[in-house]
């Protein structure tokens, strides 16, 4: 154990730009081949306003801020790992050809149980000033 | 076409045992962003205990796939895909996915729901590794967008 856990505390912040490239590599790392997520023409044809991030892609960035701080000296202590997470997909990510789409993520302590070695972590994703994730709970342990 | 009610409850056969591969791992980390070592580097992750590379917290989405494609597939269960968004999702872990698993996955549809012209489905995907012992319980809402 390091540093105290107190509820509030935020533990993690990263921005990170979400590019086609970005949307490409997951479609193929995760098999989702949906292609609104690599096609503009397609994802006009059925009323989105643009080519969006696969919500998984979103939720699977989000949490790595709180797997580093899990493996840092700040972290919870060893052996930290997450137990569970979960999201809602609130607001589609648009993702410009020529921009990409900047997300924010903050992670902050919203509980912790210092004697069964548990917190929870409450993530806040924004996209264009919005945040793109509800309920976004990340349960970490460690020993 | 509606999603059908009577979903709800219904188990399907395990899919195919799928097994995690070093590299799928790394794959899927680079793909997420991730830096971690644990992911990324065998020797870092032997060093903090695990078999192989850790895989990242959203990686059992992977797997949960298959089964969520038996769903869609099935005859009688009223699902337009092109009319599904992703609702929210959750993944529940007794231990992290490390390469060298092979897990198998068992879908249940947790529940089918109504609201508002739209349906909801929840798909439960329990999957075990090759001892039989539970992994990681992936839950899917999924959102059927009724007629417009």
């Amino acid at each position: 154990m390091s540093a105290a856990l107190e509820v509030g505390a935020v533990v993690a912040e990263k921005t990170l730009t979400l590019t086609r490239d970005s949307l490409v590599r997951y479609a193929g790392a995760s098999g989702d081949f949906n292609p609104i997520h690599y096609r503009d023409d397609v994802a006009t044809s059925v009323g989105l306003p643009g080519v969006l991030a696969h919500g998984m892609l979103t939720m699977g960035v989000a949490v790595q801020p709180v797997v580093d701080w899990l493996a840092s000296e700040s972290g919870p202590g060893v052996g930290g790992w997450v137990a569970d997470y979960q999201v809602r997909f609130t607001r589609p990510v648009v993702v410009d050809p020529e921009t990409g789409a900047e997300l924010t993520i903050s992670a902050k302590l919203g509980q912790v149980d210092e004697a069964a070695k548990t917190a929870r972590v409450d993530l806040t994703v924004t996209f264009d000033g919005q945040t793109v994730l509800g309920k976004a709970q990340v349960r970490v342990a460690w020993a | 076409m509606s999603v059908n009610p009577d979903l709800a409850g219904r188990t399907f056969p395990p899919v195919a045992p799928y097994l995690v591969g070093r590299e799928k791992i790394r794959e899927f980390a680079r793909a997420t962003a991730s830096t971690s070592p644990l992911s990324l580097d065998p020797e870092a992750a032997r060093k903090a205990g695990y078999a192989d590379v850790v895989a990242p917290p959203t990686f059992a989405i992977v797997v949960q796939e298959s089964t969520l494609q038996q769903l869609l597939a099935e005859p009688d269960a009223g699902i337009d895909f092109s009319r599904v968004v992703h609702g929210d999702q959750r993944f529940t872990y007794t231990r992290p996915i490390v390469a060298g698993d092979e897990l198998t996955a068992t879908l249940t549809v947790a529940g089918v729901k109504s609201l508002g012209g739209h349906s909801m489905v929840t798909a439960e995907s329990v999957m075990v590794d090759g001892a039989g012992a539970h992994v990681v319980t992936a839950v899917s809402t999924l959102v059927v967008r009724g007629d417009e």
